[in-house]
């Protein structure tokens, strides 16, 4: 590091005052941000790391937040002892941020090119015609195509991808010494997420910007920075440069978050979590040996030996378009598209795709809880698609889903134990109170929860209890059939490495069969035997999870893979 | 064996234990609330006071009293509120009027919560052709002049204290219905109902066990509102002579007389009006802290 670094951070504590009392969201942080470089800020959700990046911001709303301790030095100033009024300055100016989510930072009654060139305005005092031009410019410089005619669009009209370019365009707009990226491209597809790095770098060495750069995905940290700071529970754990950090982790929180992510070649039976490197104390842990062999996948032949549970014959689910005063149908959209596949028992199907490919939609419509336009789902032989309202009850106490989203998947105002007394008393409206119950406490055991949860409401829980909580409510009807909707989509990557191990034991246990839905890669190909590619509705390309991931035939399956961050 | 045991009795404990339940907090929350408990108290006294007011006084509503006609405020005669101009107690008259104000907005009320919520629960969850039907219908009830709906309720049925109720919550409803329809069109988008019919639960188990429930909170914040709306709506009858019948008595009527003897005894309109007022700002504030309480996102 050569030189005064541009940031400085050190001893940084916040406090949030809540009803609970005083939380610590960060304990004596320090760490520095060279002029020019990209540190890269890792750790999972509340662990501190966006409050800090809305620290340097100065965006922490006091009270409830309040900064007890420390300094931040930027370029010679501290920023947490200036007035609101220069902090003005600063912000948008010198310091640029691009959030999270690309639907809801951009105003959607205003047009892209006014939320632009109003910065420019604000700083830079340029008049509404250089404004203009310069937006256009900067417009052009992230790569928007058609720069010309988009700059009068609003943003319901763009893509998640082209949002985020927009936001870049905005945080870059003065040309700031610093950027701060907030997970920017979690809400995105691996593809576009490549090419928002790309971008990213390529404005990066063009301005020498220092760039910070927060994530929970270490993939995608060892792309974009050459410094890692590593948070866990509102403390700095780890600090490092980024290919030293990968190779020799020292505290087990980094080794745990470098091991569990799945890796597209090779891949332990289980993966590793957090919690086989140390224990809940931060005590030290040995991985034993046998975490750590190899996973087997079965061969072809051996695969296609397995009987046939569900067949899907040219599917298609088309939405209706209204328009009109009396919502006359004008056109269709082709979620699915003539999709046919096989899925036999006891095995899991990976569904992978770009968003608006259609993979949720056709998992929703072998439920039925899309309604099919035309084609065939045969389930263990039976159609599921002419089935009546009795028959479909039936069938569909056979084949269970779970969600993406672990928040709006269960009732709020139902306690675990309604939840899952619900789905026990649809399957047994016989049995007494106490053996639901019973039922109930044996689920979340399944599951890894204890029992003692039964009394208590969702929102008590962590995402990934409540996912298992959903799995448990799933499993309550003893399904066969298990659609996995996007299920570890929106869980750090520890909790998600946690559930798919849990997926994995239930179907040893019960046997039980999957379409695995998801449009992470990685993922896909650790718990799938077989996958299948989705663009468009339709299916583009399938096969055994060995033969599509090491030879892939058509070019959108190439394009996927490659778009994947590597690692180190 | 023994597991189950302890899984039951560990079950026991913690029902006991936590239920930290959205209601919890949200009544956490509404403590905190200074203005809204303080509304909530009052609430509760003035409605002791118009249940059991009448019998801390020597006087009946109806019975006029000729030589006391307009008489003042006073502790030694027994009127408290003073009479009115016939000699009758204003202030049994005042608790009387309460009680029918208060039941006229909280049965209109329940009308209207029951309908409302039942038609735009299953208007929104069911959706397609039977909601725009129902909608429509919705409409066409909106488009009619509501006063127009009361005079010509009176004039066949003659003038009927049910009668009011009833109208009343008729019109009461379609707002509700409305709001209720907003809102199980986002619920019904909610995954748990989806995981609730993948797992074969009946559609009216649905909207009863999930759609219902998750209703509460915005159906809560707006009975508040309109139990307040509802005993204005009966004042305005009453006001023009639709409403209540003598000797009965609401808080409108007893405005309504108390203005006409406004200049010589202001006694006549000051205490209805002051129960009245303290009635309505007390349902606001409390159903402004309910719809805070209720939120939510505010933890």
């Amino acid at each position: 590091m050569n030189g005064q670094p541009l940031v400085r951070i050190d001893g940084l504590t916040i406090d949030f005052h809540t009803e609970d009392g005083r939380v610590r969201a960060v304990e004596n942080l320090s760490f520095d941000i060279p002029k020019g470089g990209t540190v890269g800020l890792v750790g999972e959700s509340g662990s501190g790391k966006s409050v800090t990046a809305m620290t340097l911001m100065r965006l922490i709303p006091t009270p409830p937040g309040e900064i007890s301790a420390g300094t931040i030095d930027f370029d010679g100033q501290d920023l947490l002892k200036l007035s609101e009024s220069q902090m003005r300055r600063i912000r948008g100016k010198r310091i640029g941020m691009i959030f999270q989510e690309p639907m809801t930072s951009l105003n959607p009654v205003y047009r892209i090119g006014e939320q632009v060139a109003e910065v420019l305005r604000q700083h830079e005092g340029l008049s509404r015609r250089a404004a203009r031009d310069r937006t256009l410019e900067l417009l052009t410089q992230v790569g928007l195509p058609r720069p010309k005619q988009l700059i009068d669009s609003y943003p319901h009209q763009l893509s998640g991808g082209q949002k985020q370019r927009v936001m870049i365009a905005q945080a870059m707009s003065c040309e700031p010494d610093l950027l701060i990226a907030d997970e920017p491209t979690t809400a995105l597809d691996v593809t576009i997420q490549k090419q928002v790095l790309d971008l990213m770098g390529e404005l990066q060495a063009k301005y020498g910007m220092s760039l910070l750069f927060i994530t929970h995905d270490l993939g995608v940290i060892a792309e974009v920075a050459s410094q890692v700071v590593v948070m866990y529970r509102s403390h700095k754990v780890e600090e490092g440069p980024t290919e030293a950090l990968f190779q020799r982790a020292e505290h087990p929180y980094t080794r745990g978050l470098i091991a569990c992510r799945p890796a597209l070649d090779r891949n332990p039976r289980r993966l590793l979590t957090v919690a086989d490197f140390m224990t809940a104390e931060g005590e030290r842990l040995e991985v034993p040996a046998d975490r750590l062999l190899p996973q087997v996948k079965r061969s072809e032949e051996d695969l296609a030996r397995d009987a046939v549970l569900m067949e899907v014959r040219d599917l298609h689910t088309h939405y209706p378009v209204t328009g009109g005063l009396f919502g006359k149908v004008v056109d269709h959209v082709r979620a699915v598209d003539g999709v046919s596949l096989t899925i036999r028992r006891g095995q899991t199907y990976g569904l992978v795709g770009e968003s608006g490919c259609g993979k949720t939609t056709l998992g929703r419509s072998l439920l039925r809880l899309a309604e099919p336009t035309r084609g065939q789902v045969l389930f263990d032989g039976e159609d599921v698609t002419a089935a009546d309202e009795a028959n479909l009850r039936r069938l569909r106490k056979r084949m269970q889903i779970i969600f993406q989203d672990p928040y709006s998947s269960l009732n709020p105002r139902m306690t675990v134990a309604d939840i899952l007394l619900e789905a026990l008393k649809e399957v047994n409206p016989r049995a007494s109170r106490a053996e639901h119950r019973d039922s109930a406490s044996a689920l979340l055991e399944k599951v890894d929860l204890s029992p003692s949860h039964l009394g208590r409401y969702p929102h008590e829980f962590s995402g990934g209890q409540r996912q298992r909580i959903g799995i448990a409510r799933a499993l309550a009807v003893n399904p066969e059939f298990l659609v996995c909707d996007e299920s570890v989509s929106a869980l750090d990557v520890s909790v998600q490495a946690q559930i798919l191990n849990l997926l994995l034991d239930l179907q040893a246990e019960f046997g039980l069969t999957y379409l695995f839905i998801s449009h992470d890669l990685s993922v896909v190909n650790f718990i799938s035997d077989y996958v299948g590619v989705m663009n468009q509705g339709k299916l583009v390309e399938y096969g055994t999870a060995e033969q599509i991931y090491t030879d892939p035939q058509q070019d959108y399956t190439k394009k996927l893979l490659a778009a994947i961050p590597k690692g180190l | 064996m023994s597991t189950a045991a302890s899984a039951l009795s560990n079950f026991d404990h913690a029902a006991a234990a936590s239920g930290r339940s959205l209601w919890h907090l949200a009544w956490l929350r509404l403590k905190r609330n200074r203005a809204a408990l303080g509304a909530a108290i009052i609430l509760g006294l003035i409605v002791l006071m118009v249940i059991f007011g009448p019998m801390l006084s020597q006087y009946d509503y109806s019975t006029p009293h000729w030589d006391r006609i307009s008489d003042a405020p006073s502790l030694e005669t027994g009127h408290f509120f003073g009479t009115d101009s016939i000699g009758r107690d204003q202030f049994v008259r005042t608790m009387y009027g309460g009680r029918m104000s208060l039941m006229v907005g909280l049965v209109a009320t329940a009308v209207a919560l029951v309908i409302g919520v039942a038609w735009g629960a299953i208007a929104g969850f069911v959706g397609g052709r039977v909601d725009n039907v129902m909608m429509r219908i919705v409409d066409i009830l909106y488009a009619l002049p509501f006063m127009f709906l009361v005079i010509l309720l009176m004039v066949v049925f003659g003038r009927n204290i049910l009668l009011i109720f009833v109208a009343i919550g008729s019109y009461i409803w379609l707002d509700m219905a409305r709001i209720v329809r907003g809102q199980t069109l986002s619920l019904r988008q909610k995954e748990f109902v989806e995981a609730a019919q993948a797992l074969g639960v009946r559609s009216w188990v649905i909207i009863w066990r999930h759609i219902v429930p998750n209703l509460l909170g915005i159906v809560a914040v707006y009975v508040t509102l309109t139990v307040p709306k509802v005993i204005l709506v009966e004042s305005f009858l009453s006001f023009l002579g639709l409403g209540v019948q003598e000797p009965n008595t609401s808080w409108g009527a007893l405005v309504n007389s108390g203005v006409q003897d406004m200049e010589f005894a202001p006694w006549g309109l000051f205490f209805p009006s002051l129960f009245l007022a303290a009635t309505l700002f007390c349902l606001n504030f409390l159903g402004d802290g309910l719809r805070d309480a209720l939120d939510p996102k505010d933890r």
